[in-house]
């Protein structure tokens, strides 16, 4: 257990990082954010005042450096980021409440999919190096290599603007169906979902399959798997329980990183669709200059990665006897 | 001494790294090569200003045409000139970017391989921390509170938050070169240790420093692109982020005006292909397994695979019909078929 108690300190030290980072990066950059948000909102509220200065700082907050660190820190504890700035007297929270599920089961759900293809695929060109799938590799990497967005703007032209098979953008129809756990209303958003999760899959599948197949080639060189050639196992046998299954946990290990990249992708690219979720807020607060809102944001998908990674250590503390083992070490 | 070694010794083989590199790798570079190209002649040769207007009557949205190559913008604005300037400042500031931070990463990775001890825990611990936090929200928050955006405010913050990848890397290699034979002779020679890092670490290191510099471009180009996106930059400087900010913001892609986003999105994708091409390429010197050339062989006509098990004669000459048993006569392979080496294995 000391592996996956090991990494839990790691992530708790990269969270607490995270919230420093946030909490001094508007204090400590050049020129006054106080100063534009005030130039933007003029008519502000002294509530709205006072949660405003809570959050960033600068020079009409009371009390020492480190007292308003603490009362951040505890801010963030409790969830509370404050007030949000274009919406007042809305909470940050709130907003988020309502456009975080949409981005997490898209995310997720595109990612696993993707995962799932890309290692297969992986496994399957690695096997046959230099065969026809793995020569049509550098097709699926120039997929990759494309910005998330911009294969969004594609996806869109063609599929829903030129020939109206999918809805263009947005998370479901508001004149069919409103959210709830109804038939409708899923299986709406399961078609307005269809072109961002498109997107996300065919953009990072083929990282997924070029480090399988990375991965795989090395491991066929390995000499139990010669042995088990040697046996006369069945070749599903061999591809399946000998070489793939240890090529995986390097794939695995990849899982967190490449996370970070598909979110950040992703919440370009659900503003290319108008998609509700995390992406489409951080935009509208850019715009807004909505600081509190933006540094909420960023807390909330640093965490939701940091889960994510944590998950993922679980899963290898489960599968890889020799991370168990290092706790011996 | 050993500088003079080192220079001759990279001059002499520059030819075979080409010769040796991997034909992915010499595509990367000419698709590379023809963007940087591109950039340099690219504002000398553009027909218009890329902020200019053309307001005559049908010169918004105009289909290409000979007057305008790549069509017009919704202001009229020539659409060729805007991704000429685009290529030019989106890969002028991901050279840059690259270049600072391959030199942090090389300066925090040696430095944490080198001091060891505590330095080193600190160092990679914070290397990882970075590595797991989502660089792309971080950027978008530090970018939107700087009072200005543009060009410069970018490079500073994708170089900020970019080292880590590289830094990473280059720390382990360090590691394990410090600890080789000819490491200690130079320590014991009484070689100053900036001197061994320069002459004797740092050559060995090349071609890692090369990937990460690759990598690190085309981090550079992705988020500049996304971050100008969304508008975090001077959205009247032409880069091709700003070209597709303006697509989004005048809805470009519903009125169907594929020639206002398909040039630039794939000036930023083809550069984006050229980089992950050199970089499996450098990948693929590093590991000569991972080629896929000569992976499989053609024996007696049959596709055979290192992971097959070795052939035996009874596999190779399998049933044909009569018609390929007659094509099968003119091959050469017909003759592995006359004179069966194995004995009686039919």
């Amino acid at each position: 257990m000391s592996f996956i108690l090991r990494r839990l300190a790691f992530y708790l030290v990269a969270a607490w990082v995270a919230i420093t980072a946030n909490f001094f990066i508007p204090r400590a950059v050049p020129g006054n954010p106080i100063q534009i948000i005030l130039s933007k909102y003029p008519n502000l509220t002294p509530q709205a005042y006072k949660a405003l200065s809570q959050m960033i700082g600068g020079s009409l907050e009371k009390g020492s450096l480190w007292s308003q660190y603490v009362g951040y820190l505890n801010d963030v504890i409790h969830f509370n980021f404050g007030t949000d700035l274009a919406n007042f007297p809305t909470p940050v929270s709130t907003l988020l409440d309502q456009s975080l599920p949409w981005t997490l089961v898209l995310v997720g759900t595109a990612t696993v999919i993707a995962f799932a293809i890309g290692t297969t695929l992986g496994i399957l060109a690695g096997w046959r190096a230099g065969g026809g799938l793995d020569r049509s590799l550098p097709v699926l990497m120039f997929f990759q290599a494309i910005p998330y967005f911009f294969l969004a703007l594609i996806l869109v032209d063609f599929f829903a603007v030129q020939h109206h098979w999918l809805p263009p953008g947005g998370g479901y129809n508001g004149e069919i169906t409103q959210p709830g756990w109804t038939w409708s209303f899923i299986s709406n958003a399961i078609e307005y979902s269809t072109l961002p999760a498109l997107t996300i899959v065919v953009s990072s599948v083929a990282g997924w399959m070029l480090q399988m197949r990375n991965v795989m080639i090395t491991t066929i060189g390995e000499d139990y798997v010669v042995a088990a050639q040697a046996k006369g196992l069945s070749k599903a046998r061999i591809i399946y329980t000998y070489a793939a299954r240890n090529a995986l946990l390097p794939q695995l290990q990849g899982f967190g990183l490449a996370l970070g990249f598909a979110v950040s992708g992703a919440l370009i690219m659900e503003i290319v669709f108008g998609y509700p979720g995390i992406g489409l807020l951080l935009l509208n607060a850019v715009t807004d200059k909505d600081f509190p809102m933006m540094q909420a944001i960023l807390l909330v998908i640093v965490f939701a990665v940091l889960i994510a990674n944590l998950i993922v250590d679980l899963i290898i503390a489960w599968f890889d006897p020799r991370a168990r083992a290092r706790e011996a070490v | 001494m050993a500088r003079s070694v080192f220079a001759s010794g990279v001059f002499s083989s520059t030819a075979n790294i080409w010769r040796n590199l991997p034909g992915k790798a010499k595509v990367g570079v000419f698709l590379f090569g023809f963007f940087v190209l591109a950039a340099i002649i690219g504002p000398m040769v553009e027909p218009y200003d890329p902020g200019f207007q053309n307001t005559a009557a049908n010169a918004s949205m105009a289909h290409p045409s000979a007057q305008h190559l790549f069509g017009t913008s919704q202001l009229g604005q020539d659409v060729l000139s805007q991704v000429l300037t685009g290529i030019r400042l989106t890969l002028e500031l991901a050279l840059l970017v690259g270049v600072i931070v391959t030199v942090i990463s090389v300066l925090v990775g040696v430095t944490a391989a080198f001091l060891g001890g505590i330095w080193d825990d600190v160092l990679s611990l914070l290397t990882n921390v970075f590595l797991v936090i989502p660089a792309l929200p971080v950027l978008i928050v530090l970018l939107g509170y700087l009072p200005q955006q543009g060009q410069t405010p970018t490079i500073l913050v994708l170089s900020l938050l970019g080292w880590p990848w590289g830094a990473r890397v280059i720390r382990a290699q360090t590691l394990t070169i410090r600890n080789r034979d000819f490491v200690a002779a130079s320590r014991e020679s009484g070689e100053k240790t900036w001197r061994i890092i320069i002459f004797d670490i740092i050559p060995n290191e090349i071609s890692l420093i090369a990937a990460s510099f690759v990598n690190t471009v085309l981090y550079a180009i992705g988020a500049s692109v996304a971050l100008a996106f969304i508008g975090l930059t001077d959205v009247n400087s032409w880069s091709l982020g700003t070209v597709l900010y303006w697509v989004q913001q005048d809805d470009a892609v519903q009125s169907n005006a594929w020639w206002w986003f398909i040039p630039p999105g794939l000036a930023v994708a083809l550069m984006g292909v050229s980089l992950v091409l050199l970089n499996s390429g450098i990948d693929e010197i590093g590991n000569p397994r991972l080629r896929a050339s000569r992976a499989s062989a053609k024996i007696a006509g049959h596709r055979i695979w290192p992971t097959d098990s070795t052939p035996v004669y009874a596999q190779l000459a399998a049933e044909r019909g009569r018609l390929g048993s007659f094509l099968h006569s003119f091959s050469r392979s017909s003759l592995l078929d006359e004179t069966p080496a194995g004995g009686e294995l039919r």
